[in-house]
């Protein structure tokens, strides 16, 4: 196993106290061996994977903690952790109409999207568009393509999680949850994924399926000669 | 209104990280006065023009006067923080948008570290103004112990130094859909820089908050208005990933970070979130607006492709390069840097026959893994007119293709990840373009 530099004579592990109080730490992987090697024997570690409390000069040993830091309370964490995953399992309760979210667009978002949600690229990108020519998910051979939520994004939950932590622009995260699915909906409905009378929450929400959701594919580039 | 913001933005650069962006034809008064702000000499910008050729001719300056011998005059006393040399007025050339960007002049740079003021940017939401005394970062989610570090916290645990690229996924997309005879290395690859970055391991910070078997993502979240997200495999945390303050010797800029930044060596610009205020450990990615919506790389095929995380090697000429005009022929050496985001460059090769024949350049420094390297090949100019190219073979046995190879395999409108084969074509009068169709 490979360490980071490290001075001469200091990798003497199991026997150095840890920092009082902050007892064995969790190591994923295995803890590194005491081993007293020559600095510049050592080559330069490649990955940091093994470089716990124990492979540090002076550390407080393999598997120890410094024990810094204070333990983030349930409201720390409440505060900050407003993302919303593909399966919408963090969504929030409440919920919009399609109708309110309309209102809401024209208030809070049309003077950027512009009126029909085209957008005014390239710094505010189009939302709404389902046009004939951009079907088929076409874009590699035609960058004039406009990448619009009804024709590009994967996930709806993609829409809320980015609603409620970046918009407006003018007021990042001040709309609330039930304006957030209110205007999901609006910007679903306007590029056809959901139903004009559509209301969304949490269920309704975690159903929903993007037209092109099945276009997504992991990147099969590796390095080598094969050019991808 | 909405006439008036597109008829501004039609007159202000291209935004490289945004779809659609187009190639902006002029800079905006508003680029040049903001490009004048940095610059030294005092020498005052007069007759704005309103259209500039390029964004590598910024309106004439007067020369900075110096005594006619210098040997005779006593010279300037020390100073607390030192200043650029008048001759030297390197520039970004920013959009003035807060969500655009602003390129590196790397032609006018040498060796293998950019200055920290000449880093490119990109930004989502702005550059936050930041109190580190006030900033923590949060960790939690999967973890046995969830965490608040402040910035002191941080610093407190071992500290590792390491040279890196970072480079913007969309780095030369508009030379790559619409190659044109006046654009600078700049405006090409700008969006490439390499640092001495200095920070913790972050495998450091998981194995002092415990993190659990079953976590096998994490969410790095910025502090900017965006709180711009992305979901990174917990493999690379392992592999080199850093929790990075230090910039060259000093604290980051604020448009790199400051005071913390993720850093995953290798992988595309965005995802080394910048402000970084909060990791999150869970199960799988989050799938936020930057890893679907962008970042991800139509194919022709039908698909695009997620999570490319990793940069290909690369390569560019930056001397000579246009503007430049050759004063003659005879002996000088052709000049570039290049880089691999999956380990270190092994060879660059250059052409002066526009690819009929290739030979290797001299590595000017040790290559290091997913840093720039620079790379000479000494040429002797006969006059006539010649393609300059050069392409990068990295460890994986990965050859830079042609731009022609690109569009084959990933399609013309493909968004991000660019790295074709670039050439200069010298005119036998001196004057030197920008060759993009390889």
């Amino acid at each position: 196993m490979r360490h980071i530099v490290i001075g001469l004579g200091a990798l003497v592990v199991a026997a150095c106290g840890g920092p009082g109080g902050a007892g064995e730490g969790t190591t994923p992987a295995a803890a590194a061996p005491a081993a007293v090697t020559p600095a510049a024997a050592m080559p330069a570690a490649a990955t940091f994977a093994d470089y716990d409390a124990g492979a540090i000069a002076g550390g407080p040993g393999a598997g120890k903690r410094y024990g810094f830091g204070r333990q983030a309370a349930k409201a720390d964490i409440a505060k900050w952790d407003t993302d919303v995953g593909p399966d919408g399992a963090e969504l929030p309760s409440g919920k919009g109409s399609v109708a309110e979210g309309e209102r809401l667009y024209m208030t809070h978002c049309m003077m950027c999207h512009n009126r029909k949600g085209e957008g005014l690229p390239p710094m505010y990108p189009a939302l709404i568009g389902r046009d004939e020519k951009a079907e088929g998910f076409h874009f590699a051979s035609d960058p004039k393509l406009v990448k619009t939520i009804g024709n590009y994004w994967p996930y709806a939950t993609t829409v809320f999680d980015y609603v409620k932590r970046a918009m407006p622009l003018t007021a990042p995260g001040s709309l609330t949850d039930n304006q957030v699915y209110a205007l999901t909906a609006y910007l679903l409905s306007a590029n056809k994924v959901i139903a004009a009378d559509a209301v969304l929450d949490a269920d309704a929400l975690r159903k929903v399926k993007m037209p092109y959701a099945d276009k997504f594919v992991p990147d099969d580039r590796k390095g080598g000669p094969e050019v991808k | 209104m909405a006439k008036l913001n597109r008829a501004r933005r039609a007159a202000t650069s291209p935004n490289e990280g945004e779809q659609g962006a187009t190639e902006g034809a002029a800079l905006s008064r508003r680029d040049l006065l903001a490009g004048a702000a940095g610059a030294v000499g005092g020498a005052l910008l007069t007759g704005i023009p309103g259209v500039a050729g390029s964004q590598g001719a910024p309106a004439a300056k007067a020369r900075p006067v110096v005594p006619a011998d210098p040997t005779k005059v006593q010279g300037a006393p020390t100073s607390a923080v030192g200043k650029r040399t008048p001759f030297f007025d390197p520039a970004r050339n920013p959009t003035g948008e807060v969500t655009g960007n602003s390129l590196t002049p790397i032609e006018k740079l040498s060796g293998t570290i950019t200055p920290s003021d000449l880093h490119f940017e990109r930004h989502h939401a702005g550059i936050p103004s930041i109190d580190p005394e006030r900033h923590t970062l949060m960790v939690h989610g999967l973890v046995d112990r969830p965490t608040i570090l402040t910035m002191d916290d941080i610093k407190r645990f071992p500290q590792v130094t390491r040279i890196h690229f970072i480079e913007c996924s969309g780095n030369g997309r508009n030379a790559f859909r619409e190659p044109k005879p006046d654009m600078t290395p700049q405006k090409i690859a700008g969006m490439s820089c390499n640092t001495e970055w200095t920070g913790v391991p972050l495998a450091v910070v998981l194995r002092e908050v415990g993190v659990k078997d079953d976590a096998k993502w994490f969410l790095a979240e910025g502090g900017d208005a965006c709180k711009m997200t992305r979901s990174v495999p917990i493999a690379k945390a392992w592999d080199d990933a850093m929790l990075v303050w230090g910039q060259n010797g000093e604290p980051l800029r604020p448009e790199q970070g400051f005071p913390l930044r993720l850093l995953l060596p290798g992988w595309e610009g965005n995802i080394n979130i910048k402000w970084l205020h909060r990791l999150e450990f869970g199960t799988r990615p989050w799938m936020t607006r930057w890893e679907t919506s962008k970042y991800t790389d139509p194919l022709p095929d039908g698909t695009a492709r997620e999570f490319s995380f990793e940069v290909d090697a690369k390569s560019i000429i930056t001397s000579p390069a246009h503007p430049d005009v050759l004063k003659g022929k005879g002996w000088r050496p052709i000049n570039g840097i290049a880089w691999s985001g999956r380990g270190r460059v092994t060879k660059v090769e250059v052409s002066t026959d526009g690819g009929t024949s290739w030979h290797e350049a001299e590595l000017m420094n040790t290559p290091t893994s997913k840093a720039h390297v620079r790379f000479q090949y000494m040429w002797n100019w006969n006059g006539r007119e010649s393609i300059l190219l050069s392409r990068a073979t990295d460890e994986t046995g990965y050859v830079q293709p042609t731009r022609a190879k690109l569009v084959e395999v990933r399609g013309i409108g493909t968004d991000f990840h660019f790295n074709p084969i670039y050439g200069a074509k010298v005119q036998a009068d001196g004057r030197v373009f920008f060759h993009g169709e390889t």
